[in-house]
């Protein structure tokens, strides 16, 4: 196995975030056998991370022999870097510009095609949803003209294995179909978008994903859990932000 | 220059293109620079970057990189001396980490401080003053914020120092004051050529920001 001895290698994560799933599902990639420590998010957050990643406080963290690496994308060139061998499929291209298309469009997963899902899901505006909602679809579109257009064949954006950018966008998927589920269509619908339909089926089935695959129907319940958290957050907010007024009962 | 292999679209008074312009610098690449007016976008800019428009676009032997972090990574792989990435794994996460922070926080609290006033102005300020402080943190007591040598992270964050005057003026106070090792590590890299061709003159950008940019923004 990679890991060598000694080596010790713990995730600060939470089963819905898709960020996480994308370590974990690189450090299964590398075969690197590591520690889930599970955050009990939005509840509240272990002084673990809040100590390992102070600036952010966010998951994932990454601990590789204690010390602390943060955010999705970084963790991913590290577990790329520290774990390259004859043995584990690169993660990243060797070559400078392919690298640099695919650092290029993980960036645009995360700026434009979470940040408008992320937006549909909670906004309340039922035009501001719309607006989410096509801005997610045109992200999507974007990701199937990229697939189209790459020069090598293979199921998935990095050829015949898995890669860096199959990890940024395919994380999204579960998140994706609840988006559907909520607004009644399908965000991967095959007449669409063809080619990015397949990819997601190759890559939920794949064997690094498919154990670490968050349940839909799970991440739907999540999802109301979080839509109360968030209700109760605000509603906090503007009590507390009110002038205190005579009792009415 | 016809035909030139490096071609660098780029707008005099960007940080994200100035990133561009040091790493081109560092590693000794000939390159042309080629000044675009982001009011009228040539039509090569809008086929390089069709995604995002935007500068900087480094075209190397025809083909674009946009996003300026992702160009200096390439510049930094496409010519190896001197590294601006350090060697070791977790160094070079550390690297990443704090030049994707310089992105997320200082272009976007910077660009709203100068568009403010009052109370909403004295709160930015803090939020700018705390993220200096946060980078300050991260320099410590090292000549740059690679160690002894200039990297990535300097060459991610530098640029801004071009903007501090428009941020000071407008918020009243001054970085070398409120962070006295940033104000130190900005003479330290002005001193590098790299930096100093690559960084227009701080009055020069108060003057775009107060003539052109506040017009624009319909701020008094």
């Amino acid at each position: 196995m990679e890991t060598g001895r000694g080596d010790e290698v713990k995730l600060i994560g939470m089963w819905a975030s898709p960020f996480v799933l994308r370590v974990k599902v690189a450090l299964n990639l590398k075969g690197v056998h590591y520690e889930s420590l599970e955050e009990d998010l939005p509840f509240g957050k272990s002084q673990l991370l809040l100590d390992s990643n102070p600036v952010h406080k966010k998951v994932p963290v990454l601990l590789h022999n204690g010390k602390p690496i943060c955010e999705s994308l970084i963790i991913l060139e590290y577990i790329d870097e520290v774990w390259a061998s004859a043995g584990a499929p690169a993660i990243l291209p060797s070559d400078p510009y392919d690298r640099a298309t695919a650092r290029f469009w993980a960036a645009y997963v995360d700026e434009k095609i979470f940040a408008s899902m992320k937006g549909a899901l909670i906004t309340e505006s039922d035009e501001k949803r719309k607006a989410l909602v096509e801005s997610t679809l045109v992200g999507l579109g974007s990701m199937e003209e990229a697939l189209d257009r790459r020069s090598k064949g293979g199921k998935f954006f990095g050829g015949e294995s898995i890669g860096f950018l199959d990890l940024a966008l395919g994380s999204l998927v579960g998140w994706l179909r609840v988006m559907g589920k909520a607004c009644g269509m399908n965000f991967l619908d095959p007449d669409r978008t063809p080619r990015l339909a397949g990819w997601a089926e190759s890559f939920c089935e794949a064997d690094p994903i498919k154990d670490v695959l968050p349940d839909t129907d799970k991440l739907v319940e999540f999802r109301k859990t979080l839509q109360a958290a968030m209700e109760a957050a605000s509603a906090a907010a503007a009590a507390a932000a009110t002038p205190a007024t005579p009792s009415t009962s | 220059m016809a035909g030139s292999e490096v071609v660098l679209l780029d707008f005099w008074a960007s940080p994200f293109g100035m990133r561009a312009r040091i790493a081109l610098a560092e590693k000794g690449v000939e390159y042309e620079y080629r000044e675009e007016n982001l009011a009228d976008k040539t039509e090569f800019l809008l086929r390089m970057n069709p995604v995002h428009k935007k500068i900087p676009v480094l075209v190397h032997k025809g083909r674009p990189v946009c996003e300026s972090l992702i160009i200096v990574e390439y510049v930094d792989e496409a010519w190896k001396k001197p590294p601006l990435l350090p060697a070791d794994p977790y160094d070079r996460a550390t690297a990443r980490f704090w030049a994707n922070f310089v992105d997320a926080k200082v272009y976007d609290c910077g660009s709203r401080l100068w568009k403010l006033k009052g109370e909403a102005l004295e709160a930015t300020k803090k939020e700018f003053i705390d993220i200096l402080k946060l980078l300050e943190g991260a320099l410590g007591d090292k000549h740059f914020f690679g160690g002894d040598h200039f990297g990535f992270v300097d060459v991610s964050f530098i640029p801004f120092a071009s903007w501090f005057l428009v941020y000071e003026s407008h918020g009243n106070f001054k970085v070398e004051e409120v962070c006295p090792k940033l104000g130190a590590w900005v003479k330290r890299c002005r001193e590098r050529e790299s930096v100093s061709k690559s960084l227009p003159d701080p009055h020069k950008v108060l003057e775009f920001v107060n003539v052109v940019l506040k017009k624009k923004y319909g701020i008094e």
